[in-house]
């Protein structure tokens, strides 16, 4: 239960929620919801934007404003949303294979755009719903479908990628650890521009290597002397494979895309009319 | 004795880069400033620097808006344009310029030795040899040269007082020599000036789509740069930002789209510009807009493909591309204006159909007339507030409500107690995933419905001469307006009767009576003739006759009044 004052995010009824038992959107689902109350926000102020995918569900089961787009085509949209009316709290949440595979290039270009968004990434390194397929950040020799002798090249790191593009914000969670996925998501919630959260969980259906238990072995939390502004050592972070850091990596206080394009809170577009006195005297400058 | 009171045709040629632009848009400004009623249209090659590009400037009595191959005035700027444009040249073409430069000029029955280069050096630089060659003209017409000389003050003000002196300097010399030449080879202009063209605005295609986006409520572009759509957005993000317009380039269409989708659905009067490649890419963007009934204006300008193709030529190959893009059944229209005046009316119309439907709305174009620059008067365009067909939802509120007309009230993020869910996947009214046979059922006849009310609200074809009472319908659509107004008028048959579409889909049904009992001949720039093909869908009318040209030219007056007096 949220406390009091604070707006609820769960749907108003039961819904069918489409993901197999055990699965780890379930519990990133439920700290994405406690997250978004405890920070105050009002669901009719937010909009949730994803692609498609498991993950990409997510915001078929919080009440609040929602765009579902295609497969890859979350940021893009969200920047879109974002640009039309600031005001609104804007959280782009998919899976692996959407923001780093089919969606690749709009990560680079929103993360140098750095407008203030959130984004979530359900890391599960599989492509869950088309079934088992290596995704991106599937490890090298990762056994599937596709390649049944296993995956032969080497996985993306969107935590080094992220560093080297100057993102604002980096950081990485591992939803077997509940109290500190949340504390993450709220900073990066929190954070003025665009903000990366990688979120290691399992697919129990079809990854068989990278369990609850192999995320535990091979993760382990930056240590509190760690400091983030400084991109070098976090690079370095970054590019650690055998176990990798947990937590704020990476940030860098950057100018927002919307400040850079002059748009104004006071008017999103929606209650923008036009002036035909200007456009009288644009077209009279034809003249 | 050469005269002419009715036509004429300047065609000025050269190498990219050499400044013919710059030659075309002050000459432009200075005839229409004079009272002619002018018009300008131009070829060029895809390239920043060298080879060979052509601007056709018309002078008529008659609001004559066409390309024709006939060249009575060709002003060679560089060595290869005499190469470039000899099938278009008569023995009647007078060709002006650079004896040394011309090689051909020893074979050409009319040569005007016109030292360009040698005036500009006189006056300190070869940089004036456009500014000289404007001169020459309007020293041939005889023009006020006050007019003249005030213009280049506006046009250099910028460059600062020495620039413009020295303009004014190498303008007088090229006037005084145009004079002389007028005089001599007993060229005698008497097209008729009228003060009321010098009150009309001077616009090309890419501005009036522009000013109509602006009139239609735009306030949000985003786009990848692809010619010939590039200047819509280029439009836009020079003069769109004080009535508000958000301007972005995307990183490829797929993202400029998507991004114009999002700022829709947050209320935005959202509007990506493009050409067929680059739609290409856009295709389960409008797919997304059709399921998930997001407002939204696509400006293919249509250039020769497939693929790269011909990249600055034109062509209207793409109306099968706007026709069936994106997978699944949706309703969708599309524009096709052949006019400035229509370009500015079908582009507003175009924002106010996307959201009072909910759909995604097509604007094709082409190069031809995106580049085509003519006068239209104000009072040819009606300007009013645009309404928006947004609503302040209330806590309970589903964004994909059921109604009679299948056109749900559409709430938007952040205004109202509702929540607004908008989703790619099949849905139920409150914008969920859902998979249920009956639902999809409900919703996609509720899409599907607004179709025919789309339909009854198409904009009527227009109309020419003595339609009602032809045997034979002349039916063109986009571009092609002023060349099958033009080629019917000089034909002057009263067998044949024109008919324009401004809108090509859906088409009113009440077209059907317009052409029954007629034969109808199709003009398109194009190989198959896809509108040929569409009035045989839809209406299930014969074609008697596809004129079609896919050479990546438009179509010249001279070869539709050849073609039509076959039927005359
Ligand atoms: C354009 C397009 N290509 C392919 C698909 C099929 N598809 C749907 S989800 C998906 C991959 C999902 O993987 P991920 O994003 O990691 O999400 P997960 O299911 O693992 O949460 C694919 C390939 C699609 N919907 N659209
Ligand atoms: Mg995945």
């Amino acid at each position: 239960m949220p406390e009091t004052g604070k707006k609820n995010f769960d749907m108003p009824h039961g819904t069918d929620i489409a993901w197999c038992p055990a699965c780890g959107n379930f519990p990133l689902l439920n700290v994405v919801k406690q997250t978004l109350s405890e920070l105050g926000l009002d669901p009719k102020d937010l909009v949730l934007v994803s692609g498609i995918g498991q993950a990409a569900k997510t915001p078929q089961y919080v009440n609040a404003n929602m765009f579902n787009g295609l497969h890859g085509r979350a940021l893009p949209a969200a920047v879109g949303i974002k640009l039309a009316n600031r005001n609104l709290t804007v959280v782009a949440e998919s899976g692996d294979g959407d923001m780093y595979g089919e969606g690749g290039n709009h990560l680079t270009h929103t993360i140098r755009r750095n407008p203030d968004i959130t984004n979530i990434v359900h890391n599960n390194m599989i492509y869950g719903l088309t079934k088992g397929q290596a995704s991106p950040t599937s490890s090298l020799g990762l056994r599937n479908p596709i390649q049944p002798n296993g995956v032969v090249v080497d996985p993306f790191n969107p935590m080094a990628v992220a560093v080297a593009l100057d993102a604002s914000f980096v950081a990485r969670a591992n939803i077997g650890d509940i109290l500190q996925t949340k504390a993450i998501l709220k900073q990066a919630l929190e954070w003025k521009g665009y903000a990366l959260v990688d979120v290691f969980q399992p697919c129990v259906v079809f990854n068989k290597v990278n369990t609850y238990e192999w995320f535990k072995e091979h993760t382990y939390y930056l240590p509190d002397d760690y400091d983030p502004t400084d991109r070098q050592a976090a690079f370095a972070k970054a590019c650690e494979t055998e176990k990798m850091p947990l937590g704020i990596l990476y940030k860098h206080e950057r100018p927002i895309y919307e400040d850079e394009l002059g748009i104004k809170a006071d008017t999103p577009l929606y209650r923008q009319e036009l002036d035909t006195e200007k456009l009288e005297a644009l077209m009279k400058s034809f003249v | 004795m050469r005269h002419f009171y009715n036509d004429l045709s300047i065609v000025l040629g050269g190498a990219a880069g050499q400044g013919v632009q710059t030659v075309e848009a002050i000459l432009m400004a200075v005839l229409k400033r004079e009272g002619y009623q002018v018009f300008a249209c131009k070829e060029y090659m895809s390239r920043v620097r060298g080879g060979s590009n052509s601007t056709e400037v018309r002078l008529s009595s008659k609001k004559h808006r066409s390309y024709v191959r006939r060249i009575d005035f060709l002003f060679a700027m560089d060595g290869n344009v005499v190469a470039h444009l000899s099938d278009r040249m008569s023995d009647k073409t007078i060709v002006f310029g650079e004896r040394e430069r011309i090689k051909e000029s020893p074979d050409l029955p009319h040569f005007v030795d016109t030292p360009m280069t040698k005036f500009a050096n006189e006056v300190g630089n070869p940089i004036f040899a456009n500014t000289v060659a404007v001169g020459v003209i309007l020293g041939i017409l005889g023009a006020e040269e006050t007019v003249f000389h005030a213009y280049l003050r506006e046009f250099f003000a910028r460059k600062g007082e020495e620039v413009v002196e020295k303009n004014i300097e190498a303008a007088k010399k090229g006037f005084r020599f145009g004079k002389n030449i007028a005089y001599q080879e007993d060229i005698e202009i008497g097209l008729p000036r009228d003060e009321k063209y010098t009150k009309e605005l001077l616009i090309d295609g890419h501005t009036a789509l522009g000013l109509g986006a602006i009139a239609g409520g735009c306030d949000f572009i985003s786009s990848y740069p692809m010619s010939p759509g590039t200047g819509v957005l280029t439009f836009l993000a020079e003069k769109g930002g004080e009535f508000g317009v958000v301007v972005d380039q995307a990183e490829d269409e797929i993202s400029a789209i998507n991004m114009a989708l999002g700022a829709s659905y947050a209320g935005a009067r959202a509007m990506v510009s493009t050409s067929g490649g680059g739609f290409d890419l856009m295709q389960e963007g409008m797919s997304l807009a059709g399921i998930i009934e997001t407002p939204i204006v696509v400006h293919i300008g249509m250039r020769p493909g497939p693929a790269t193709g011909l990249p600055t030529k034109t062509e209207q190959a793409d109306l099968n591309l706007a026709l069936y893009a994106g997978h699944g059944e949706f309703p969708r229209a599309i524009y096709a204006p052949g006019t400035p005046e229509e370009g500015i009316a079908m582009m507003s119309r175009a924002f106010d159909t996307a959201d009072r439907y909910q759909i995604p709305v097509f604007m094709l174009s082409d190069q031809y007339f995106l580049d085509s620059l003519s006068g239209i008067s104000e009072s040819s365009i009606a300007l009013s507030r645009p309404k928006k067909h947004i609503v302040e939802t209330g806590a309970d509120y589903a964004r994909y409500r059921l109604t009679k007309d299948g056109i749900s009230p559409r709430g938007i993020p952040g205004w109202g107690q509702g929540i607004v869910k908008v989703d790619s996947d099949e849905h139920d009214e409150t914008g969920h995933i859902t998979e249920s046979y009956e639902i999809r059922e409900k919703m996609m006849e509720k899409r599907m419905k607004r179709l025919s009310a789309m339909a009854k609200d198409a904009v009527m074809p227009t109309e020419m001469d003595n339609y009602a009472d032809a045997e034979i319908a002349v039916v063109s659509w986009g571009s092609n307006r002023s060349v099958l107004d033009e080629s019917l008028g000089a034909v002057r048959s009263k067998k044949l009767g024109g008919l324009h579409f401004a809108q090509v889909y859906p088409i009113n049904p009440k077209v059907k009576d317009l052409l029954k009992g007629k034969k109808i001949i199709v003009v398109e720039n194009n190989h198959r003739g896809q509108f040929a093909d569409l009035l045989v869908r839809e209406l299930g009318v014969k074609i008697s006759k596809r004129i079609l040209k896919s050479t990546g030219e438009p179509f010249a007056v001279e070869e539709l009044v050849d073609t039509f007096k076959q039927y005359a």
